[in-house]
């Protein structure tokens, strides 16, 4: 019997070769968050929070932008997951394994790889040009929702095909309809995936300058948004306007601003992580 | 027209039924296929009222497809198919005019793996008659003592109602699908290797609480555990490569099997 596995040295190399990956992915992300701690640490407090942009940086603030993130969030959310869910559960339970769902599958990957200002330039034409709603709260939440609804079909998609077939099965048997076993036994086991995928899916889009900023949401807003057709902005392009600024004032801002961010992004996907973990906890006990 | 042939009892090749119960169902010539692969071939047989029917045969014989036939859950499968006749009480089952939906509210099905809903003791039994809207309230939650009366589990679980099925061993949650499946009314219980998933106590429980329901249902029980039809069943079909090779009395057919394969089977020579 040899007095040590012949592969030994390679394990260790192994072990540290993922140490070292991990290492380096946390301390970028670490390394950011301290630079904006430092830059922009001072910048953070109440009145920061509660006020509107000014031409003095010592005196903006990020409400009007914190207000619109959420509002755009909360309508982006309300517009994509019934969409998302219905398309989902669709493809999943009504089609089957019909060769055009393959086609849809396919599509719809490709579609959650496009490049978010693709979806601003569609966004543009489609709901401020077209459909006339203006550069506003609406125009821009649909616009997010085109860019989360591929992600939240694939999630919820996912999520149903977690559900055992068992379960369908033991509800069909008992002469339960289509819709009575998607409603009571398919959707409520699928819940807390669809809602961790959709909140991961809100998660990417608030972070996203890009799309609103093609279609030419303001930057520049001393007033919370009172309609769904006024006028917004948002954390990102906020931040974006600041950096962009001469002053250094501004960039204490901004990097305020990204923890700020940071802080709203966090909270979303503890949500995700606690939706999950309480759902599990009730299926398996 | 076949109905009134089979119970006649005249076809070519009877399926023997040593006895004057009433069919419930009469199969005649059933196949089936998944896409292009044959899983059925030929099988006619008379399934008699408030007796116990089992369906013996090796892994892949085609017997869970064949029960699955009888309440139309195999519709639900992409890609079946079947041809020939099922009469469910004198009427062909896949009648156009007749809702599947409806045929499962008279015959209920237990699976092999006990697969209650997350959900508590109590939503499990109440969730048939709910959406069939059979009872409410006060009378619903009689209905659901019943029924798990009926299923022999109510003094274990009389006290925690409200509790997650799942925290029920294999063998109460087994009792407790039985008792769901009964708790729609039905008139025939279909049973997939109910104890195939249990150990030999559970299997026990199992075993005594269907030579009960037998007094007010029919049962029809798939088994790879010929012990278990030669204990419980009053008929029993061997089905080999999809083709039913023998059916007839329990006794006569573990005792004098008139075909050679049912013996090869029967006394352990394959399967």
């Amino acid at each position: 019997m040899p007095d040590r596995h012949p592969s030994k040295i390679v394990e260790r190399l192994f072990k540290l070769m993922a140490l070292g990956a991990l290492v380096i992915a946390l301390g970028t992300l670490t390394a950011l968050l301290v630079d904006a701690l430092l830059d922009g640490g001072g910048r953070l407090n109440w009145q920061f929070l509660t006020s509107f942009p000014s031409r003095k940086p010592e005196q903006a603030g990020i409400a009007s932008a914190l207000v619109g993130t959420i509002y755009l969030m909360i309508l982006t959310a309300a517009c994509a997951l019934p969409i998302g869910v219905g398309a989902a559960l669709y493809l999943e339970e009504y089609v089957g394994k019909h060769w055009l769902a393959r086609v849809i599958e396919v599509n719809i990957a490709n579609l959650a790889g496009v490049p978010s200002i693709i979806y601003g330039l569609l966004g543009l034409e489609l709901f401020v040009r077209m459909m006339g709603l203006g550069r506003s709260l609406l125009a821009g939440a649909l616009t997010m929702a085109l860019l989360v609804l591929p992600i939240v079909i694939i999630a919820t998609r996912e999520a149903l095909r977690t559900v055992p077939s068992s379960i369908r099965e033991a509800s069909y048997a008992l002469g339960a309809s289509r819709w009575q076993t998607i409603w009571h036994q398919v959707l409520p086991l699928a819940l807390p995936g669809i809602l961790t995928g959709s909140i991961l899916a809100l998660s990417r889009a608030i972070g996203e300058a890009a799309p609103l900023i093609t279609m030419g949401a303001l930057t520049y807003i001393a007033f919370l948004p009172d309609s769904l057709l006024a006028p917004f902005t948002a954390l990102p392009i906020q931040i974006f306007n600041w950096v962009s600024r001469p002053q250094p004032g501004f960039h204490a801002n901004a990097a305020a601003g990204i923890v700020v961010l940071l802080a709203v992004l966090l909270i979303m996907n503890g949500l995700a992580v606690y939706v999950r973990q309480r759902a599990q906890k009730r299926l398996y006990l | 027209m076949y109905a009134s042939v089979l119970r006649n009892d005249s076809i070519s090749n009877p399926p023997s039924t040593a006895h004057d119960s009433p069919s419930v169902f009469a199969i005649q010539g059933l196949e089936c296929w998944y896409g292009t692969h044959q899983v059925i071939r030929k099988v006619s047989l008379i399934i008699p009222e408030r007796r116990i029917t089992a369906i013996i045969g090796p892994s892949g014989c085609g017997k869970s497809t064949l029960i699955r036939c009888l309440n139309r859950i195999n519709d639900l499968i992409p890609g079946f198919r079947m041809s020939g006749h099922i009469l469910f009480k004198g009427r062909e089952l896949d009648d156009p005019a007749i809702d599947p939906l409806t045929i499962r509210l008279k015959v209920g099905m237990v699976f092999q793996k006990p697969n209650p809903f997350p959900k508590s003791i109590y939503e499990n039994v109440a969730y048939g008659p709910r959406i069939w809207e059979l009872h409410r309230d006060r009378r619903l939650d009689d209905h659901v003592e019943k029924s798990l009366r009926k299923a022999a589990l109510w003094d274990e679980v009389k006290d925690k109602l409200g509790q997650n099925a799942l925290t029920l061993s294999g063998g109460q949650q087994q009792r407790l699908c039985i008792a769901r499946a009964l708790a729609v009314e039905p008139e025939v219980l279909l049973l997939d290797e109910p104890c195939s998933a249990l150990d030999p106590i559970a299997t026990g429980k199992i075993e005594e609480l269907l030579l009960e329901l037998k007094q007010r249902y029919t049962l029809v029980i798939v088994t790879h555990n010929m012990q278990q039809a030669a204990r419980v069943s009053d008929e029993t079909g061997f089905l080999l490569m999809g083709e039913l090779i023998e059916f007839g009395p329990t006794e006569k057919l573990f005792t004098t099997p008139g075909d050679s394969r049912t013996e090869a089977y029967i006394t352990g020579r394959f399967g």
